[in-house]
């Protein structure tokens, strides 16, 4: 990864020079320091590999209830200046924004220690090194090899980034964080075209993935899933992985949004106006919550206004305790901003972590008398706001269980079904385990998940 | 070296457009209108950047590079109700470097497009393939393209970029002012995403082109409120490789009381009973339908597998049991690959690899013929297709993406009679005709898809008897367009399109175009999409 991150200091120095250029009455500045290194592999050789640099930085100028925004990538004073003119001109076209807030002045801002050094040096050499410890690994995973696991086609995908933000404003405001994310994915399928495999694993730390054990694990799941048979769709007890679990869950955060539910287009609008906060929405294990600060996620403290962020608990033991307020919709509402007031499929910044309970998977499996077990979910689409009704499939590695014990590999199916609705047939709750950068979900059980029908792919 | 200012000025000077290679056309008269512009030198200072890369590289041990140096412009502006909830203008500059070392690819890229940047970066490149030769088993191959050099512009009558923002603004208020007349509507947002794209290619091979994309892509909807309900409704409008003129043909303000009734009227409309029906699709429904279930599983790198770990892969593999074997659909469906029609987001000159953009087919009466192809993808089925050359599906989102294989425009041409939808509606006996484009999920091999719309009307003996809501189609690739029997002319073909087309790790997002006309399919499983909380 080439070595281009900005500090602390080269952001405030940059930050104040562009403050420096602006005569709107208020001007916030973001920047965006970004280094990273991938390498692609398929059929057992690199596809594509690559580093990249860049710097973002978007200037936002405020100029008499009007405001607009520019974002440019060139740092050269001629080309900064051009950029803070243009925003300064496009606000002044721009008519007054009756929900304009104020830019913020100085916030305290709690420390997020981010950034792991593991990451930042992982350079194309290492990268194609830990492709190939994970491409061996294929080839003797261990147990049962019904073929020959030479024979695997195995892609995948190993990605490392580091990033450095920061806001700044012209009443004073700075805030800096820096972080790394790291990922690993592959996926094996065996030469007949009848099973698939996927393992991820994915954190701000590269010595928490061990690509043997992701090359092991898809290859196990290739070879177990071969030759898939037919059972009906219908609705089933479903064991979803973890990784389905963040595949799912996200799907619902989009929906907590204040003013939506406020305004009666939401799943979350009470009949008659108003929220459902401090309604029991789900199945009271449940618990969802946002927090920079929490070990397991390491989020970013401060949202683009340069809010701070704090834990937030979204559904706190199936009551819906909370939703996201713009910095708006609070004043509007006389609540305190949560910041991070997102919508669609968007990640919160603070991180997003679903507590849970103890079991591992294999214990759910073998306290599940007939259920699925699904590996992870594809081609997720939001079907109706009003239930948060999703569309998807499952992918890579589906199992009937019977009696306790996976009993046969079983064609894929199409879904419909909504998180919400699902959270409140919650049936058990796994041990939560960490997914992606900022991301940690359990294993959940659900009971009559709703499975339309079936697909061919595998 | 020339100023950015010059850099700018020069390339919109140089630009020569190519004119209209409008519907239908072949890949002859695309060539012949490009060689008009053949020879042109594009920006120096571009050039010169460009080739110190390849120079770079090649010094460092390349066997092949190519630099592509790109200047990304985007303008958004937004609003909701009565106000604009944002205008924002951004601009992305930089150069990426592609290196083969002993068949192994390496790619690198940086914002600091300085001639010392560009050596640097290409250096970059040419280590990281040297990485990746240690695990590679199998060398690339690039299948032969002849060097180019020339200049291409998007045609266009006026820049988007350039039009005043008050313009824009106003547009969108007046649309959403008109919108929120109609009773019951209670939310209107619209917006506008206007793009200027710069980019220049230099090769090893010699080519050297650079070539200007305009985009602009409109946005309508509206939301209306009913008793403890509330329905939406998008209008399709299509994005464009097109000008302002575009935008100002589409008449929003004029439209949006047209619009805002059917979210109004969608609040009334009756629950859909589950089945089977015929379903007639609209073009602004069947262009999503294409794009999923012909444009993907026809790209060659999925049918191979290159895309098994994020996007999937095909059902129209192995390429040798497919290629003039396997029956697609019925045989009413031609399906034409191109980068060449008029306003059409995939329309170019070249594609990244410097490949000069043509039309082929895909599917021909109903049976798969051809794949979409890259330079070091084509090779694999060159024994099979008898082609030598990669068809131009080489594409990067950006500067500092890597160019790998996407999807050029895939469009249903039209049949033979001249009918249009209401000719379809009035043979049908029950049915239901679907317009615009709603939720949309399909399988990783292309086989299962679920299609939703935007509004819905209920056929009872050839005539539209009222309006459906939760309505969603689910089907399997091959059985749904083998069912499709009745198909309209051309003069009922419409191009839809869209900017976010997902692909690859990390993510890209390109632009794509499909034409199509209304299509009737036989007996589709319908599916209710209504739950209770």
């Amino acid at each position: 990864m080439p070595d281009t991150l900005m500090n602390r200091e080269t952001m405030q120095a940059l930050s104040k020079r562009v403050l420096a250029m602006s005569s709107a009455d208020e001007t916030r500045v973001n920047i965006t320091s970004a280094a990273s290194g991938n390498t692609r592999f398929a059929a057992g050789d690199i596809t594509t590999s690559g580093d990249v640099d860049n710097t973002l930085i978007s200037i936002t100028s405020t100029v008499d209830g009007r405001r607009a925004s520019t974002t440019t990538n060139l740092i050269d004073d001629a080309s900064l200046k051009r950029a803070v003119d243009t925003a300064l001109r496009l606000a002044k076209l721009s008519p007054r924004d009756p929900e304009l807030v104020p830019e913020l002045g100085p916030q305290q801002y709690q420390d997020v220690i981010a950034s792991n050094s593991d990451v930042s040096n992982l350079g194309a050499t290492a990268r194609a090194r830990a492709v190939e410890q994970l491409i061996t690994a294929t080839r003797s995973p261990g147990g049962a090899m019904p073929i020959d696991p030479a024979s695997l086609f195995v892609a995948g995908f190993l990605e490392a980034n580091g990033t450095a933000d920061c806001v700044a404003t012209s009443k004073g405001l700075f805030a800096y964080h820096a972080s790394t994310d790291v990922s690993l994915s592959c996926t094996a399928r065996t030469p007949d075209g009848t099973g698939s495999g996927y393992a991820s694993s994915g954190g701000r730390s590269w010595t928490s993935i061990d690509p043997s054990a992701l090359g092991r694990r898809a290859a196990q799941k290739a070879f177990a899933s071969r030759n898939p048979v037919a059972i009906e769709p219908g609705r089933y007890t479903v064991i979803l992985e973890p990784r389905a679990v963040a595949d799912f869950i996200p799907g619902l955060v989009g929906s907590l949004n204040a003013r939506s539910a406020d305004e009666g287009r939401s799943a979350f609008s009470r009949k008659g106006g108003g929220t459902k906060i401090g309604e029991k929405i789900v199945d009271e294990r449940v618990t969802l919550l946002s927090d920079p600060f929490d070990p397991d996620l390491l989020g970013q403290p401060f949202d683009t206004d340069g809010l701070p962020l704090k834990r937030v608990v979204w559904i706190e033991n199936g009551v819906l305790k909370n939703l996201a307020y713009s910095r708006f919709w609070a004043q509007k509402q006389g609540v305190e901003p949560t910041g991070g007031a997102g919508g669609g499929f968007g990640r919160n910044p603070a991180g997003l972590k679903l507590t849970g309970g103890s079991k591992s998977v294999d214990q759910l499996i073998a306290e599940t008398p007939r259920g699925v077990l699904v590996t992870h979910f594809f081609y997720i689409r939001s079907l109706d706001q009003r239930t948060v009704l999703l569309t998807g499939l499952t992918r890579d590695g589906t199992f009937l269980i019977e009696n306790g014990k996976i009993s046969k590999s079983i064609k894929n199916f199409r879904w419909n079904d909504s998180p919400l609705l699902s959270l409140a047939r919650l049936a058990d709750i796994g041990k939560p385990e960490p997914i992606e950068a900022g991301l940690v979900m359990p294993a959940l059980k659900i009971n009559d998940f709703t499975f339309s029908s079936l697909s061919d792919a595998v | 070296m020339t100023s950015r200012r010059d850099f700018l000025r020069t390339t919109a000077l140089g630009a020569v457009a190519i004119a209209g290679t409008a519907g239908f056309t072949h890949a002859a008269r695309a060539e012949s209108l490009l060689r008009k512009s053949h020879g042109d030198s594009g920006d120096p200072m571009a050039n010169e950047i460009a080739l110190a890369a390849i120079q770079a590289a090649k010094d460092a041990g390349a066997s092949y590079s190519d630099a592509r140096v790109g200047r990304y412009r985007r303008q958004f502006v937004a609003a909701r109700e009565h106000q604009i909830t944002g205008v924002s203008d951004s601009e992305s500059f930089g150069i990426g470097v592609r290196a083969v070392v002993n068949g192994a690819w390496g790619f690198a890229a940086t914002r600091d497009v300085s001639r010392a940047g560009a050596v640097r970066v290409a250096q970059e490149a040419v280590q990281v393939a040297r990485a990746a030769h240690t695990v590679q088993r199998t060398p690339v191959v690039l299948a032969p393209t002849p060097a180019v050099t020339g200049t291409w512009r998007t045609p266009v009558q006026q820049d988007p970029i350039d039009i005043p923002i008050e313009d824009k603004v106003a547009l969108l208020l007046a649309a959403n002012e008109a919108a929120l007349k109609v009773p019951g509507v209670r939310f209107a947002n619209s917006g506008l995403a206007l793009l200027r794209e710069e980019k220049t290619l230099a090769t090893t091979d010699g080519t050297l082109v650079t070539q200007t994309f305009i985009r602009v892509g409109p946005s309508f909807t509206v939301t209306a409120i009913g008793d403890g309900d509330f329905q939406s409704y998008t209008e399709e409008l299509a994005p464009r490789g097109s000008g302002w003129e575009y935008i100002t043909a589409l008449d929003m303000p004029g439209n949006a009381p047209k619009w805002a009734a059917l979210a109004a009227e969608k609040l009334t409309a009756r629950s859909v009973d589950v089945g089977r029906y015929d379903l007639i699709l609209d073009p602004t429904n069947l262009w999503l339908t294409i794009h999923e279930s012909v444009g993907h599983p026809t790209e060659l790198d999925r049918a191979r597998g290159y895309e098994a770990n994020y996007a999937g892969t095909s059902f129209v593999a192995p390429p040798e049991k497919m290629m003039g074997k396997l029956k697609y659909g019925s045989r009413l469906m031609n399906i034409q690959a191109d980068r060449v029609q008029q306003d059409s987001l995939s329309q170019c000159a070249w594609d990244d690899e410097g490949v000069a953009a043509e039309s082929w087919m895909l599917i021909k009466d109903g049976v798969f013929h051809d794949y979409q192809t890259v330079r070091d993808q084509a090779p694999a089925i060159a024994s099979l297709n008898g082609v030598n050359h990669s068809h131009g599906c080489s594409f990067a989102d950006s500067w500092d993406s890597v160019q790998f294989q996407r999807m050029p425009n895939v469009s249903l041409l039209p049949g033979e009679h001249d009918s249009t939808i209401d000719d379809i509606i009035a043979d049908t006996d029950r049915g239901i005709v679907i317009k615009n484009r709603g939720s949309w999920s399909i399988d990783q091999q292309r086989y299962n898809f679920q299609f939703s719309g935007q509004v819905f009307y209920e056929v009872k003996k050839g005539k539209i008897t009222g309006m459906l809501k939760d309505v969603a189609y689910q089907a399997r690739t091959p059985d749904f367009w083998s069912s499709m029997d009745m198909i309209g002319g051309k003069r009922s073909y419409w191009l839809g399109g869209t900017f976010s087309d997902g692909k690859g790790q990390p993510g890209q997002s390109s632009s794509v175009s499909h034409g199509c006309v209304p299509a009737r399919f036989r007996q589709v499983n319908i599916i209710n999409t209504a739950r209770s909380v």
